[in-house]
């Protein structure tokens, strides 16, 4: 039970790490298209995204394999019932992981354009996959006891796109504030001006998506059983406010940190309304899979923990480390260093 | 086709695909971070310029293989919901730990040492690279633990209609998940030192920066000396653990179809698997085979004809993959030292024709090594996991064949062109050569 419990908590807090690390870069890999004018600034956002993205994307590996090892029910039905969303996500996730890595291995300008373009429509796919996927997940699967019902286009219902748009908006936002901190000149103040414009539509997402979900999802339940726990859809909407109001102030990192904390709160939120299921069935309870359910056994569960409580406070020291490694801000105006000759 | 067949196809074209490109990152890794700590300790601009040309190839080929990886992590849930549920228990641990332990680990310091030429000392760069590589291969070896537990499955009881495991340590230390781990490893040198050797050789031929490449492949010819020696002894050492363990794959290997004592090693034979015999058996070592596999002469060695014909694996693709690997494993190790003995005796140039066939040469590995896969996986057959869960018994219930159908269509079409823009890069920088001087450095 406290296992299940444990791991139920640490699923929610890969994923939300998840969303708050990649989601940046999802974002600039959508932004760089519009944002950036040059080969210089075309540069700049990839290295301001190349020291980190792939050490962000392992959270999402260690959420599915996280789900595998503790939830092996969950996984099976999760990735079987979505077969053709999950392709098309991980698609996304190839193309954008070799358009950041490949795109410099080429001068040609065609090669680079190319892959600018494959960046930015696969990071967009990705997002908003995200979106859908949890979407759904929040207003649960048409499953019964002989399986889910459905396919691709049960996934695109209202609810699930409103999800998708949101998730879009967010990490745009998100990604702009990070390239606005990371740059420099007149790239920065243009992905700066690109958080402030996407702001408005973000916030009437954010509004749509709060309402809908009372009518789509029962995430609420939980919150209004333990009033406490409203404080954490509170802090999302502070901390979206907040970011307005730094970005206002011309504060970018502090909109950015404040932007993390609103990804967060809202994957929190999410996940802390859907306990104890991990998968909920939209027809019948009976037929969701919970932490309780689709669990592994507590020998096992045992084991992880241990493997968890030694691991991720090291993997959190080292990627904190080298975030502070590569703090400074990228100027496209300066020729590649030594350092960017990859 | 049924959703069985193509998922089984699928998996074989996606795990196919992502084993071109790993045994190079574990070799390779090894080597670039050989080269960069000599320059570390020395200061010799040559380790620099050797760290930077091979890194670079390193990384093109490195960026394919972490993408396509994230595959098989979705596919088993994807196509295989059936094989999750009934080991998630047990399979699942060693991949979470993999990407805990092993990949962020990875995938962090990659990035460090990619972007951070100016920003740390020359030691810590180096030591970038020596945590990526000791990291990769670290991940091979949980893989391989996962994977050994599919082929020979301990620690475990069946419980709740499932595998559920009982003894962690069982699954970490199980010997045949460490020998096929070590196999791996030594295959992924083997593969790297010819990559570096055939590059090297091209550009020996060429007269390209000769100071440059001689004293790479000198550092590749020694590194795959030793690495053909080693995956053949592992090799070796890893046929017995299968004799022991899955006798099925053992006699499909060698074509072995009645139990015997003093059983010989042909070294010609090939399978008629409709008469249960061998069409040609000759040349035979006596008790070569017992020996082999087990370390005594009148050993006796199981036939296949001892099981019933739907447990047997497909005798006729696990016998000829794993005769042309163990053939070419062979070469490997005449090249190597050939090269090795040439290498040192500053010889190379006056061997154009050695220095071509080594160029030619730089395929082989791969294909031995996707060799090996097809004999571990095809030989387990019809098991998903050896004795335990049928594969047919572990595909997805919810994915209908179109659905698959339409998935490995892309896959192939996605695929196809990830392997057009590699091998073009690859190609391209090789025949570049390094950087004449650093810019800047």
């Amino acid at each position: 039970m406290i296992f299940q419990n444990a791991w139920f908590v640490l699923w929610g807090v890969l994923w939300t790490v998840y969303f708050v690390t990649d989601g940046f870069d999802l974002g600039a890999g959508m932004l760089q298209l519009f944002l950036a004018r040059d080969e210089g600034e075309h540069r700049a956002v990839i290295s301001s995204v190349g020291p980190f993205w792939s050490g962000n994307e392992v959270w999402l590996i260690t959420a599915g394999g996280a789900t595998f090892a503790a939830f092996p029910t969950t996984y099976a039905v999760m990735f079987s019932a979505l077969y053709t969303a999950m392709l098309l996500l991980l698609f996304s996730l190839i193309v954008r992981g070799v358009a950041v890595e490949l795109r410099h291995k080429e001068e040609a300008a065609w090669w680079r354009r190319s892959w600018d373009k494959a960046l930015a429509a696969s990071s967009f796919t990705a997002a908003l996959l995200f979106g859908v996927a949890f979407g759904n997940i929040f207003e649960g699967l048409p499953m019964d006891a002989a399986g889910f019902h459905g396919d691709l286009f049960t996934l695109l219902n209202p609810y699930g796109l409103v999800t998708g748009v949101l998730f879009v908006l967010l990490f745009l936002v998100h990604g702009g504030l990070w390239l606005a901190c990371k740059t420099k000149g007149p790239l920065s103040e243009r992905c700066a001006a690109s958080a402030r414009a996407l702001w408005p539509p973000l916030a009437a997402a954010a509004v749509v998506f709060l309402v809908y979900t009372k009518f789509a999802t029962k995430l609420y339940d939980n919150l209004f059983a333990f009033p406490a726990l409203l404080a954490v859809p509170s802090l999302a909407v502070a901390a979206l406010c907040a970011t307005r109001w730094r970005l206002g102030r011309g504060q970018a990192l502090k909109a950015f940190l404040a932007s993390c904390v609103t990804v967060g709160a809202v994957v929190a939120t999410g996940v802390i309304g859907l306990y104890p299921d991990l998968l909920p069935s939209r027809l019948d309870a009976r037929f969701s899979l919970t932490a309780f359910n689709s669990s592994s056994s507590p020998y096992t569960l045992k084991i992880m923990t241990v493997v968890a409580l030694l691991c991720v406070p090291a993997v959190i020291a080292y990627q904190l480390w080298n975030y502070r490694l590569f703090r400074q801000e990228i100027d496209p105006a300066q020729p590649a260093g030594p350092g960017e000759l990859y | 086709m049924d959703a069985l067949s193509l998922s089984r196809i699928q998996f074989a074209v996606t795990a196919g695909f992502h084993f071109i490109f790993v045994p190079l990152t574990l070799g390779l890794s090894v080597i670039v971070a050989w080269m960069e700590s000599r320059y570390a300790r020395t200061g010799d601009e040559l380790y620099l310029r050797m760290t930077r040309f091979w890194g670079k190839l390193f990384l093109i080929n490195f960026a394919l293989g972490v993408v396509t990886g994230i595959t098989l992590e979705f596919q088993i849930g994807m196509n295989w919901a059936e094989y999750s549920k009934y080991v998630g228990d047990i399979f699942g641990v060693p991949l979470a730990i993999e990407a805990t332990l092993a990949f962020f680990l990875e995938s962090t310091f990659i990035g460090l040492w990619i972007f951070g030429w100016d920003k740390v000392s020359k030691k810590v760069h180096a030591a970038a690279i020596a945590i990526v590589a000791a990291a990769s291969n670290l991940s091979a070896l949980w893989i391989l633990l996962a994977n050994g537990w599919m082929q020979r499955p301990v620690g475990y009881v069946l419980r709740n209609g499932r595998a559920e495991m009982t003894d962690f340590f069982a699954v970490a230390t199980n010997i045949y998940g460490w020998v096929k781990f070590s196999h791996t490893l030594f295959a992924g040198d083997v593969v790297a030192a010819f990559f570096v050797m055939g590059v090297a050789a091209y550009h020996i031929i060429k007269k390209n920066d000769l100071e440059f490449f001689k004293r790479s492949f000198r550092m590749a010819a020694g590194f795959g000396v030793l690495a053909s020696f080693l995956v053949f002894l592992t090799g070796d050492f890893q046929a017995s653990v299968v004799a022991k363990f899955q006798p099925t794959k053992l006699a499909a290997m060698e074509s072995v179809w009645v139990t015997r004592t003093n059983a010989p090693y042909y070294l010609l034979s090939w399978p008629d698997p409709s008469h249960e015999r061998n069409l040609v058996e000759a040349l035979g070592i006596p008790n070569g085979l017992s020996l082999l596999s087990y370390q005594h002469a009148d050993a006796p060695v199981k036939g296949l004809r001892d099981y019933p014909k739907e447990l047997r694996p497909p005798v006729i693709p696990t016998f000829v993959s794993f005769k042309l690997m163990a053939g070419l494993g062979a070469v490997f190790a005449a090249l190597a030292v050939l090269a090795w003995v040439l290498a040192r005796s500053e010889s190379l140039e006056s061997h154009p024709l050695f220095l071509w066939a080594m160029v030619l040469a730089i395929p082989l590995p791969y294909i031995a090594s996707e060799f090996g896969w097809v004999v571990a996986e095809l030989g387990r057959q019809p098991w998903i996991v050896y004795g335990l869960l049928k594969t047919s018994d572990a595909v997805s219930q919810a994915v209908s064949a179109g659905q698959v159908a339409r998935s490995l269509a892309g896959f192939t079409l996605l695929y196809g062109f990830l392997a057009c823009v590699d091998a073009y890069l690859l190609f391209k920088n090789a025949k570049k050569g390094p950087a004449p001087r650093l810019q800047g450095a």
